[in-house]
């Protein structure tokens, strides 16, 4: 019985496989192969078509590999190519992206935990009140928030610098963060916080003491969905980061979508791989925590 | 639910002291920490919609300005051919994101959930777009879908020398290279939510079946499947208001165009607010856009709320 209940916890379901060359095999293989094929098609065109000569590439066909390997479309793309005023590559953006992507998912994680604390254990009158409000927020399309947003940023003085974006983000991934974090700290044993409060700990050192270092796999979670979460922004960045501050993403649509000059396509493949890069090895790293990470946002929510 | 023990804890020992400190500044760590939250909830999403909505019925150019002009700004979004396009154009956006991703992505789940080898390797890629970029996705799919030099060569190559495939610069597709390149992104999403709720379905639904005969198919149609309903219905939501917020996919892929045949509700309002400066326009767009969400919204919450009422006191 036991066993049965743990089986139902995890693994697979479904009717009992029977023979590994079944017809039902072949169907099922099939339909997944074919769906892995179009799922991989993209990232493997984008790779190859990075790894060739302009001129291979306006001859030869989109999914044959590369006759001669060159790197020159990954160094122009990061080092040279042009967004229509300046051709300096991707690299600014790169190193925009870090300055924005670092203190955005510090602060918004350390302010989303003690928040998610304490709502959990400190709740006082009207907290789980002002907490609904912050999760319908989360649906409330952008569009609506972004010009009053722009007034607040600039009565700040931050619109259009760096801090600004990173403000934004903090704002608008504080939602997801907090639930995340309210419903990981709902799931410690309340007996564990009483006996610190007997114990005659406050707020803050039964915040450092006891859950922080209890809910690191929650923070590798919100790391992940931060870190991919602001890389991947693009609304933000063009809006309130102003041009010199722009993150990768905008950087890299302004180079591929430029309208002057030649069209270098393996320049440009090799420009939107470095800008997926990094969400992509966040992503086969972590594996299961970054379905996790989703699946509590999504399912919980 | 935990009762809020600590209130009356730190009041019974304030008392024991001899001195009661004042309601507000019990549990104060607490509401300190609580400070940044009450400002984004209040200011940021209550106090900005509010702004949005207040200045959508003037007639605000470039700045903000309180000459108030009823719903004229309403009248000339609903005559804007553009923005009947747009509507237009999210419309079939959505229904095909919805029914393709969801059919998909159940597909794909149910697939995955057979016991089948490889069970990791599948999973990863089906969701690995899921973690790139709005603006990744659209390059890419613009230079799959490149009439000269993208897969309509390939099949130039493969002997159909006159074929043509040229979504991209056509006013009819446009927006069906949207959806595309959309359903790449988003279906592993579907497909892991879809997962993780049929793993969460009781085994012994399937012990009864086989007891009683019942095909696979049929007990995934009308016993799993109903079961799932929570499951369909947060995707739903889920997919719903991504729907309505796509925008970096349409500027990456094609910037509205050609003609502005595939522009999309997110991107009107963005162009008439920074591009245009034409405010009042660009916020009547976007209450209609806050409007339409709230209809979906308002009847999912009151649904789960009331359901999760109901369970409490059943």
């Amino acid at each position: 019985m036991v066993k049965s209940i743990h089986e139902g916890m995890q693994g697979p379901h479904g009717p009992k496989p029977k023979k590994s060359l079944s017809a039902r095999n072949i169907v099922l293989y099939g339909f997944l192969l074919v769906a892995a094929f179009y799922w991989l098609l993209p990232l493997y065109v984008m790779i190859v078509t990075s790894l060739k000569g302009l001129p291979e590439v306006r001859m030869g066909n989109i999914f044959s590999p590369p006759m001669e390997i060159t790197f020159e479309p990954w160094i122009k793309a990061w080092d040279t190519a042009c967004t229509g005023l300046y051709c300096e590559g991707l690299k600014v953006g790169f190193w925009n992206s870090v300055k924005i992507l670092i203190p955005s998912t510090v602060i918004s994680i350390a302010i989303a935990s003690v928040n998610g604390y304490a709502l959990s254990f400190w709740r006082f009158k009207g907290s789980e009140i002002f907490f609904t409000i912050l999760l319908f927020g989360a649906f409330i399309p952008y569009q609506v928030m972004l010009y009053p947003l722009v007034i607040i940023l600039r009565e700040l003085g931050l619109f259009s610098s760096l801090g600004g974006v990173v403000l934004i983000h903090c704002i608008f991934g504080m939602p997801i963060l907090t639930l995340l974090f309210r419903n990981y700290f709902a799931s410690v044993p309340e007996e564990l916080f009483k006996a610190a409060r007997v114990d005659g700990a406050g707020f803050w050192r039964i915040f450092a003491q006891i859950m922080l270092p209890m809910s690191l796999p929650i923070f590798v979670v919100a790391i992940i969905l931060q870190v991919t979460g602001i890389w991947n922004d693009f609304l933000f960045g063009i809006i309130y980061s102003g041009t010199t501050n722009f993150p990768m993403t905008v950087q890299l649509n302004n180079i591929v979508n430029t309208t002057q000059g030649v069209k270098e396509y393996n320049v440009n493949m090799a420009a939107t791989l470095l800008t997926g890069a990094l969400p992509l090895v966040v992503y086969f790293i972590s594996g299961k925590l970054f379905v996790r990470g989703i699946a509590a946002g999504a399912v919980k929510g | 639910m935990k009762e809020p023990v600590s209130n009356s804890e730190v009041a019974v020992k304030s008392a024991l002291k001899g001195r009661r400190r004042p309601k507000l500044l019990r549990n104060l760590a607490a509401k300190i920490a609580a400070v940044p939250m009450i400002l984004v909830a209040l200011v940021g999403f209550v106090g900005c919609s509010v702004w949005s909505i207040f200045y959508s019925f003037t007639s605000s150019k470039s700045l903000p300005k309180e000459r108030f002009v009823g719903f004229a700004q309403y009248e000339r979004l609903f005559d804007s051919s553009r923005w009947q396009t747009s509507v237009e154009n999210v419309a079939i956006y959505g229904v095909c994101s919805l029914v393709f991703s969801l059919t998909i992505g159940f597909l794909l789940a149910v697939a995955l959930d057979q016991k089948i080898r490889f069970e990791n390797t599948f999973r990863t890629i089906f969701l690995y777009p899921f973690a790139l970029s709005f603006i990744v996705t659209g390059l890419v799919w613009q230079w799959l879908l490149n009439a000269e030099f993208g897969i309509a060569q390939v099949i130039r190559d493969i002997g159909f020398s006159g074929f043509e495939m040229n979504i991209l610069s056509n006013r009819e597709y446009a927006i069906y290279a949207i959806v595309i390149a959309g359903l790449w992104q988003g279906t592993g999403l579907v497909m892991a939510l879809m997962l993780a709720g049929l793993r969460g379905i009781d085994q012994d639904i399937w012990k009864a079946s086989r007891v009683d005969g019942i095909p696979a198919w049929r007990t995934y149609l009308f016993i799993v499947i109903p079961m799932m309903k929570p499951v369909f219905i947060t995707t739903l939501v889920i997919i719903a208001s991504g729907i309505v917020k796509v925008f970096d996919l349409v500027v990456a892929l094609t910037a509205g165009g050609p003609g502005g045949s595939s522009e999309l509700p997110a991107k009107y309002v963005y162009d008439y607010m920074f591009g245009r400066a034409n405010l009042g326009q660009a916020l009547a767009a976007s209450t209609v856009m806050l409007i339409t969400v709230l209809i979906i919204l308002i009847p999912w919450a009151y649904l789960e709320f009331s359901q999760k009422r109901n369970a409490k006191h059943g």
